[in-house]
């Protein structure tokens, strides 16, 4: 297993370094350069060029690369230009925001998701299932944005029950309850699209392994109805909702962009927009490398999981 | 049924958790305090250093913290004394001698002095200044006709200018003027900019990245001390959102309300504020070649454009109609007998049968955003529908705000007829040098992109920028203004009206023309 583990580790350097070139490559290639988002009206070529140096932007590409890519390895992500701050400061404080946010409503959708598949597909044609079915392709049709502006129009602005943006209250204390109360609207609307996706496929998983011969077997040894179902079954059929979690993490991080833009929210995928519209090159850069490597150790784990659970999974 | 037993089961518990949960949480969302006024503005700031930073946005923390050697008088783009009480300009406008005023500190208690007012120059302007390298300064190049900056005693200083520069004193009174503790940026020092002090009416409290930065009241302010006790501005960078939280009570001034908003905030709960500003928002014309090198073709443009309908439809009356390429707002420069072209289609289809462009195809930029353009694609595609009918057939092509600033400011040779353009300046003088002169090219360094050049205009605008008589500058600027809208360089269509709101709560608000957020006078309930 360790062996296993330190393979795919190894097999996500290349992975990293491909994203270095890729980002720092885009960034290059996109028109408009810092100096001109930062002067606006004021972009003369003389200023341009003046502040190009100022910042370190006129020497070579290549050059530019491997002094961004050696600070970074070094730890030094450089300063951002337009939030004059260190660039790997900002990106941890955002990410964080974001992982609050996103992790949220990642146990959200799993636990409801599996929770509605698993009734579902245990009711399967029911009552149940039916208003589950039609729940779920509600949810996967409503643009999380559109839930987000309606969620505040209702929940914020007419009955008041939660803020309507940011992370922390500006006045009074910093503790859970601030928190889970700056939380509550974002997290659902982010949560509700992957809440659906994930309803859909445990409900053909489970309908999937409720047909196999071990769980005949479990019902005529007599196991409760509810034990064959939560125990037996569902064990059964996490080998395949497990990898349908991981693309979903996946999903919910980048859906967490537009919520973060209409709750305001102080993520990562807030800060990595803003910054591309105002050409900030070394947080762009330092941001998505960052959020990437995040991304790929993720999916190391869920594979890792699932090695754990299915021991048919080569390791 | 088992499953569904445990379910509601589950479900009842769970119900029960979530409303006891929402009963602790939802006890009343808290109203903002008394005494403190929290603004919404749109983005984060980028720095506190007010000659490192370049936006409006940041500008209106900076005028509250900071006061310059002048400043705007109350309502007007006129200046007056501030940090200087007052001063002396030499025969030849080269020397402006300023007298300090006396017994001012900064924030931190170092003391205001003539020493200080240089050491903020020469921070600025001199690559040799061991304090240089706290910037970049993207708009130091506003001074740079300063040669020298000389303490001649403690509370004199005299600045040495390579050559007369009328705008030199209106400047002064811009945020790049704000003047720095040096103290301050000796001990922080490329850190400055989230440590600031200042000598302003609010001192800096505490910076919350992404969240808030809080200033608090300056007792010992010399021009008395402010009403309120602190100012939060909460960065808010989507417009809906910002009115999201303004409906619910969540902040109290809110900037920039979009125009389709407004409604919002009709009737006794909220004050909405409007205040014309030195914006003007036109068309740049390509003059060089293709039909815009045809004055009467230009002209036609400018008849063509129904700008009533611009303002009041597409903006929602948050911009009026420009007669000419100066604002209205530098009320001493500004012709007032200009009168806009009017919109006026069927003299477009004659000017355009006489030049014999009938059905030219123009190539017009617009972009989706970016700074003082309004609403940039809205206006582009009604233009265009305006100059269609008229017989020209126009394309549009959008770019992204800074991909569009690459494509226009090197000039639109051989690549467009015509270009969206919007400009803020602090004085009548900025925007026609850099965009209106034969010497203002692009490939001389200046913004005339569309290629205009008159002699007469030329000579008007390098007179009125070395007279440091006011009444002469305005005379030169007048003549300037009606040969400018003959000749139609431009399609002139709007001056931008910044609006904002305010709740019932907060009282003695009012913008200014120079677009800055003035808090000093304001206060909240």
């Amino acid at each position: 297993m360790t062996g296993y583990i330190l393979k795919r580790l190894l097999s996500a350097i290349p992975v990293l370094l491909g994203i270095t070139v890729i980002v720092f490559a885009i960034m290059a290639l996109i028109p408009g350069d810092p100096a001109t988002a930062i002067l606006g009206s004021y972009a003369t070529p003389e200023n341009v060029e003046k502040l190009n140096r100022d910042l370190g932007l006129d020497k070579p590409l290549v050059q530019q690369y491997f002094i961004w890519l050696g600070n970074m390895l070094g730890g030094d992500f450089g300063t951002s230009f337009s939030l004059n701050r260190p660039v790997l400061d900002e990106v941890v404080e955002r990410f964080g925001a974001t992982l609050v946010l996103a992790g949220t409503a990642f146990v959200l959708c799993s636990i409801f998701g599996i929770v509605a598949g698993v009734i579902s597909a245990a009711n399967q044609y029911g009552w149940a299932d039916k208003s589950i079915t039609f729940a779920v392709l509600l949810g996967i049709s409503i643009p999380s944005f559109f839930l987000g502006m309606m969620m505040i129009l209702i929940f914020a602005v007419k009955l008041r029950w939660f803020p309507v943006s940011g992370m922390w209250p500006i006045y009074g204390d910093r503790d859970l309850c601030a928190l889970i109360q700056h939380l509550t609207l974002p997290a659902i609307a982010l949560a509700v699209v992957a809440t659906g996706v994930i309803a859909r496929l445990s409900r053909s998983a489970m309908l999937e392994v409720l047909r196999q011969d071990f769980i005949r077997t479990a019902r005529a040894k007599g196991v409760h109805e509810r034990g064959v179902i939560w125990r037996h079954a569902l064990k059964a059929a996490m080998v395949s909702i497990i990898p349908v979690l991981g693309i979903q993490a996946g999903f919910v991080l980048s859906g967490a962009v537009y919520i973060e833009i209409v709750f305001q929210w102080p993520g990562v995928g807030r800060m990595l927009v803003d910054a591309i519209l105002k050409r900030d090159i070394l947080l762009v850069q330092g941001g998505v490398v960052l959020v990437a490597a995040c991304y790929v150790l993720f999916n190391i784990a869920v594979d890792v999981a699932q090695s754990l659970l299915d021991p048919r999974i080569k390791t | 049924m088992s499953i569904t037993s445990f379910t509601r089961r589950g479900l009842l518990a769970a119900g029960t958790a979530l409303t006891l949960t929402f009963g602790t949480l939802t006890a009343a969302q808290a109203q903002t305090p008394p005494g403190v006024l929290i603004v919404g503005q749109i983005a984060e700031p980028k720095s506190l250093d007010p000659a490192a930073v370049t936006a409006v946005n940041d500008f209106r923390i900076l005028m509250n913290v900071y006061d310059g050697l002048v400043r705007y008088k109350d309502g007007t783009l006129e200046v007056e004394p501030a940090l200087a009480t007052d001063w002396t300009i030499s025969e030849d406008g080269t020397e402006y001698t300023f007298t300090l005023r006396e017994g001012v500190s900064f924030h931190d208690g170092a003391p205001f002095n003539a020493e200080a007012v240089k050491f903020n120059f020469d921070r600025m302007l001199d690559e040799g200044h061991p304090f240089h390298d706290t910037g970049p300064f993207p708009l130091a190049f506003f001074f740079s006709s300063v040669e020298s900056v000389e303490a001649v005693d403690a509370l004199t200083v005299k600045f040495t200018l390579s050559e007369p520069y009328a705008p030199f004193l209106s400047n002064l009174a811009y945020p790049t003027g704000l003047l720095v503790s040096p103290a301050a940026v000796e001990q922080y020092g490329a850190d400055y900019g989230r440590n600031p002090a200042g000598t302003g009416p609010f001192k800096f409290a505490e910076w919350r990245a992404n969240e808030a930065v809080v200033i608090e009241a300056n007792p010992d302010y010399w021009d008395g001390a402010p009403e309120l006790q602190a100012v939060v501005f909460r960065p808010i960078t989507d417009a809906n959102t910002r009115t999201a939280e303004m409906l619910a009570g969540g902040i109290d001034l809110m900037v920039e309300v979009p125009p389709v908003a407004l409604s919002e905030f009709q009737g006794e709960t909220y004050t909405v504020h409007e205040q014309a500003g030195p914006h003007v928002w036109f068309l740049i014309l390509n003059a060089k070649e293709g039909p815009f090198s045809d004055k009467r073709v230009r002209q036609a443009a400018n008849y063509a454009v129904n700008k009533e309908a611009l303002v009041n439809d597409v903006l929602e009356g948050t911009a009026e109609v420009a007669a000419g390429p100066t604002p209205p707002a530098f009320a001493w420069a500004y012709n007032d007998d200009l009168e806009p072209y009017p919109y006026d289609p069927e003299k477009a289809k004659e000017l355009l049968a006489e030049a014999g462009a009938e059905g030219a195809e123009l190539t017009f930029y617009v972009t989706e955003g970016g700074s003082g353009m309004l609403d940039p694609i809205a206006m582009g595609t009604a233009i265009q529908a305006d100059l269609n009918a008229v017989g020209f057939d126009t394309k549009i092509e959008t770019y992204e705000w800074n991909t569009f600033l690459g494509e226009v400011n090197p000039g639109l040779e051989g690549k467009a007829d015509m270009a969206e353009m919007a400009w803020m300046t602090n004085d009548p003088d900025t925007l026609p040098f850099l965009a209106l002169r034969s010497d203002a090219w692009p490939d001389k360094g200046g913004f005339n992109s569309g290629y205009y050049s008159n002699a007469e205009v030329d000579e008007l605008l390098e007179a009125a920028r070395v007279a440091t008589n006011q009444d002469e500058r305005a005379e030169l600027y007048k003549q300037m203004q009606t040969i400018v809208q003959e000749d139609a360089p431009w399609v002139f269509v709007a001056n931008w009206k910044q609006n904002a709101a305010t709740s019932e709560r907060v009282e003695n608000f009012s913008l200014q023309p120079s677009f800055f957020l003035l808090l000093d006078e304001v206060v909240k309930n």
